[in-house]
């Protein structure tokens, strides 16, 4: 269903702190739900543009969940404030309004979609990325996919969202401190579980830093698994229009990955940048 | 109806090029778009003769009031364009400006001869001052080679020709003027202005092309004071852009002397920014209560 034209005003209906990262929620009285991966194109109607004139442009954020409300559909979504646009959505209050477009982007595909072979999902998520794979997992449990989660964090200041997102599930957990979970990467834990599987009976589907995704790009064609990676880059509209987000291909070309992604497959990118 | 070199529109306000997809925003938002189109005019994405990937990441920052870009012009090539997107913009509501640049003479001849040939083109906008690709910069820095490209390409169409001057010359009045003895029809300004910054992480220029082009709200005041100067230097019809995102700021260039004017980088943060500048206009216009103006300094 294609996304409202234009963008439009939606109320904050509910803040919180979520570990260390920042969760809110947006009544949305005219889009369509979302699919996982989306992602909405969001700036505060007021103050924005606080920190020395910055920010300017809106911020794309992935939806993390959604669900009925009494007059649209909830939007859940999970910020950590790392710069004046990120930072001012953190600071959001009850009552605020901020200006909404989208649902923008692509959405996943099923296990089977990607590879015939492949019954069951693994979705593999770090930090903030764990977001949007929160609603791909519930998407997946009502088309009864089996699916295992494992998700990543650098540390205890940077593990928000787990208790929120992912409560009724099991999940196996990495972190680099040690703090919970095996101590170490979540890649460490994808690698084990692909080798106790028999080969390409699971899709693996990723969010988070950079460097993870490659990691797990180059994880996955190594053993010829099929994976999704839903990624990021800097985006002025998220529509189509700015030609910002440009994302290699491995022909040398590149995709909007406004347009063309976020979701894509591991085929589809040459190596993931990363610093 | 503004009528502009003999193209009747229906309210003054365009696209800046470069600056909305028709094409991707109807996929996304489906047929909404065409039926609350928000231009009157629309102007395509530059059109170069053979098919550009665009530079490499990363292509835009943002700054203070505005952002830099260095996008580098990907686009399909004429062959790609006039066989995949002619058909699909001609189905837009409002009549169709193609941007065109080229390296050289014989090329721009061949893009203009092509596209001028096409019933769904209105006019011709001639890049002559992208400053993210090198051949462009020099002939629109330079009056000589200005008026030089257009006396080669004027007889090739009868077709509008619009020049969009860089605002990165000391005197763009004199490029205007050169445009014009050249047989341009209109002028549209300002292009983005040449810019840098510095990733604060790490110390290196933040876009992969190390410089780009400014735009946004922080360039609207250079832009007034050029479309001013060329007014008074031209008696062509000049399009106004830079920073518009309201309709007073509409209203402050239409003031300055502009024929039209062009919403760009508010189409960003706005899909639908160009119907809400020209309604904003026409309240104002109509003597309506709207916001009342932002006094300097108050």
């Amino acid at each position: 269903m294609n996304a409202p034209f234009g963008r439009r005003r939606c109320e904050v209906s509910e803040v919180r702190d979520s570990g260390g990262y920042r969760l809110f929620s947006l009544l949305d009285r005219e889009g369509p739900e979302p699919l996982p991966g989306q992602f909405y194109m969001l700036a505060t109607v007021d103050r924005w543009a606080g920190q020395g004139e910055r920010p300017f442009l809106p911020r794309a954020i992935s939806v993390a969940e959604t669900g009925p409300a009494a007059t649209g559909s909830r939007l859940d979504f999970l910020i950590e404030g790392i710069g004046p646009g990120t930072d001012r959505l953190c600071g959001l209050q009850v009552g605020e309004e901020v200006w909404v477009n989208g649902p923008l982007g692509n959405s996943f595909l099923t296990p089977r979609e990607l590879t015939p072979g492949a019954a069951g999902a693994i979705l593999v998520g770090g930090g903030i990325g764990i977001a949007p794979l929160a609603l791909l997992r519930r998407s997946f449990g009502e088309r009864n996919i089996p699916t295992r989660v494992l998700l990543g964090f650098r540390d205890q200041a940077h593990s928000g969202g787990l208790d929120d997102l992912f409560r009724c599930c099991e999940v196996g957990l990495a972190s680099e401190d040690g703090h919970v979970g095996h101590r170490g990467y979540v890649t460490d834990l994808l690698a084990a579980m692909l080798a106790g599987d028999d080969a390409g009976s699971a899709a693996v589907y990723s969010c988070g830093p950079p460097a993870m995704l490659e990691a797990v790009r180059a994880l996955c064609a190594e053993r010829d698994v099929a994976c999704e990676l839903a990624m990021e880059s800097p985006m002025a509209c998220g529509y189509g229009a700015c030609f910002g987000c440009a994302v290699p291909r491995p022909d040398g070309t590149y995709m909007r990955l406004c347009v063309d992604g976020p979701v894509v497959r591991g085929e589809q990118v040459a190596e993931v940048a990363h610093a | 109806m503004p009528d502009f070199c003999g193209i009747s529109l229906a309210h003054p306000v365009i696209n800046a090029s470069g600056t909305y997809d028709a094409i991707a925003a109807r996929q996304i938002f489906g047929d909404a778009l065409l039926e609350d189109f928000p231009f009157s005019a629309f102007v395509s994405k530059t059109i170069t003769p053979e098919p550009r990937a665009g530079n490499a990441p990363r292509r835009i920052w943002e700054t203070p009031a505005g952002m830099i870009n260095s996008i580098g012009l990907p686009n399909k090539g004429l062959e790609g364009f006039l066989a995949e997107d002619l058909p699909r913009l001609a189905e837009l509501p409002v009549p169709l400006i193609v941007s065109v640049m080229a390296t050289g003479r014989p090329e721009f001849s061949r893009l203009v001869e092509a596209v001028g040939d096409r019933d769904e083109v209105g006019a011709i906008e001639l890049n002559v001052s992208c400053p993210n690709v090198h051949s462009g910069l020099i002939v629109g820095e330079q009056p000589g080679e200005t008026e030089a490209l257009l006396e080669t390409l004027r007889p090739l169409t009868a077709k509008p020709l619009i020049v969009k001057l860089t605002p990165n010359v000391a005197d763009p009045a004199a490029v205007a003027v050169a445009a014009e003895q050249g047989g341009a029809d209109a002028v549209s300004l300002i292009n983005t202005l040449k810019a840098s910054a510095i990733d604060p992480v790490g110390g290196d220029p933040a876009l992969a092309a190390g410089h780009g082009g400014l735009s946004g709200p922080a360039v609207r005041p250079v832009a007034v004071q050029q479309l001013r100067a060329v007014v008074a230097a031209t008696a062509l019809p000049a399009i106004g852009m830079g920073g518009i995102c309201s309709g007073a700021d509409a209203r402050e260039f239409l003031a300055a002397g502009a024929a039209l004017v062009a919403v760009g980088t508010e189409n960003f943060r706005d899909p639908r920014a160009g119907s809400r500048v020209a309604a904003e206009l026409a309240e104002g216009t109509r003597g309506r209560s709207g916001p009342a103006p932002v006094l300097d300094l108050k």
